[in-house]
């Protein structure tokens, strides 16, 4: 409750900043627009701004989707066979030297206009930090358990291990990488629509831009940053119930 | 040696000599020990002290087959076979699976061997332990106490002839000790246990056999034959001279 009664307040001292940044500065509408007129524009353009937020949100929940797929695939291979690390472990690291960024174009070539692109930038942003997060789980299961495992088996069984054992130990690191996805996989897909695109909050935010609407502009940006958190929290949320075992965040001591 | 004839258990279990001969650790370019022979008598609860750092629970990692770089030895059961499958392995840390309850836990062997868990003996051996309102509970919910109750139940789940315990009871209060010491003992009478410790006074509680490791490289040292049977007050005076005898042993008397 005290912690509802704070963001309120911190809100509604921002929003008042940015009144009175656009009153002193005597900024004109098209620069910087007040807070009133944004949610005016947000109230008239309701329709407008849900269509295009449930196009990038579908865009977003399918690329987390397949990322997340992929990732943990490819660091269950790099976790299970050594062949895999040899060969997969250096081209993963050398792929993350080539930023998304600037094969967003190539998508948009390969890929056209639709969701497909959008899919693949957010898939290929959040890949890498699912791979790393997840396959360093999976590197530091803790010697005692693995200990205890052999000499429990009389013949060894890896994959017995690895899905009693490993997987189970390696889900927080998981749980880590799918934060780091969650509030990364919106900026992959915008980039998408910025490159090119007919629909969604980024293809709005510019629409918005060229044609001096930039209410309507930041009415979306607000839209996106409310989808982004949005997610950050469900993913959260979702994970701390499906993982109740792991340490919860240091509380810190703070003297009152 | 004779021990002590076996309580009766819910299973029987065929009781099993194990040998190591030609024990060797090599660690650092430090010769820990080398061409070290141990027996543990069949049925026997044998304790094996020593300081810090001799090599005592590597001894004992080799004998429950977790070998690693720079140790080897000969190793076999009485009957001239491999140990492998035949041996149960207690350490300090409970090593509970924190996103499994203390059922699930108890069970883990059979589920990593691909077997049917037997939910009822799980749950008498829980009850065993004192613990059978705990069955669906989660371990971080357990006192350090209760947990390590949760893995004695899991080793005599596995139901091997041969136990092997790693200070298991050093992380725990006074009392709590005492009391688990005592559980142990009287579950595992019918079992060949091997138990590590650097306690005198619960390797004299405890052990039919006491053997101290000491010495660079280690050699080990028989503690001659104890009076009476196992769970001995401290307080005796035959209890006191062997305790001296151990701290002589270890070099602090």
């Amino acid at each position: 409750m005290k912690g509802l009664w704070r963001g309120l307040l911190t809100l509604a001292g921002l929003l008042s900043l940015w009144q009175v940044v656009v009153i002193l500065g005597r900024l004109p509408p098209y620069l910087l627009p007040g807070p009133w007129a944004v949610a005016t524009s947000l109230w008239r353009h309701t329709g407008l701004l849900l269509a295009h937020a449930s196009v990038t949100a579908l865009e977003i929940v399918l690329g987390m989707l397949l990322g997340v797929l992929l990732g943990s695939a490819s660091a269950l291979a790099l976790g299970y066979s050594r062949r895999a690390r040899r060969w997969l472990l250096p081209v993963l690291i050398a792929s993350q030297a080539i930023p998304v960024f600037a094969i967003a174009p190539l998508l948009v070539l390969w890929l056209g206009y639709g969701l497909g692109s959008k899919i693949a930038m957010a898939t290929l942003i959040i890949y890498f930090p699912v791979t790393a997060n997840f396959y360093d789980g999976l590197r530091h299961t803790p010697r005692g358990w693995l200990d205890l495992a052999r000499v429990m088996l009389p013949t060894p069984r890896p994959w017995a291990v690895l899905r009693h054992i490993a997987i189970p130990a390696a889900l927080p690191a998981l749980a880590s990488g799918l934060r780091v996805a969650a509030a990364i996989a919106p900026i992959g897909a915008v980039l998408g629509e910025w490159v090119g695109s007919s629909a969604g909050l980024g293809y709005l935010m510019l629409h918005a831009n060229s044609r001096m609407q930039i209410d309507l502009m930041f009415a979306a940006l607000l839209v996106l940053a409310t989808l982004a958190v949005g997610l950050y929290f469900t993913v959260d949320a979702g994970l701390r119930r499906l993982l109740p075992w792991q340490p919860r965040h240091p509380e810190t001591v703070e003297p009152d | 040696m004779q021990c002590a004839a076996p309580a009766p258990s819910s299973l029987p279990i065929l009781p099993l000599t194990v040998t190591l001969r030609a024990a060797r650790l090599v660690y650092g370019g430090l010769t820990l020990f080398d061409g070290l022979d141990l027996e543990l008598t069949s049925g026997c609860f044998t304790c094996l002290l020593g300081p810090s750092g001799i090599g005592k629970s590597s001894l004992l990692r080799l004998l429950a087959g977790l070998t690693t770089r720079g140790i080897s030895g000969e190793l076999r059961g009485g009957d001239g076979l491999p140990l492998t499958g035949r041996v149960a392995y207690m350490a300090q840390e409970d090593l509970l699976l924190p996103w499994l309850n203390v059922l699930d836990n108890v069970t883990l062997g059979s589920r990593l061997r691909g077997e049917r868990p037997d939910r009822e003996r799980a749950l008498q051996l829980l009850a065993q332990v004192d613990l059978a309102d705990y069955a669906l509970a989660r371990p971080e919910t357990l006192s350090g106490g209760m947990r390590q109750r949760v893995a004695l139940a899991r080793t005599l789940m596995e139901n091997r002839p041969v136990v092997l315990m790693d200070e298991p009871f050093s992380g725990l209060d006074a009392l709590t000790r005492l009391r688990l010491q005592a559980l142990a003992a009287e579950l595992l009478a019918d079992r060949t246990v091997l138990l590590v410790t650097h306690d005198p006074l619960e390797a004299l509680r405890l052990g039919d056999q006491v053997w101290v490791m000491n010495g660079r490289p280690a050699t080990l040292f028989p503690l001659a034959e104890l009076p009476g049977a196992p769970l001995r007050d401290p307080g005796e005076p035959a209890v006191q001279t062997a305790y001296r005898a151990i701290l002589h042993l270890l070099g602090a008397g």
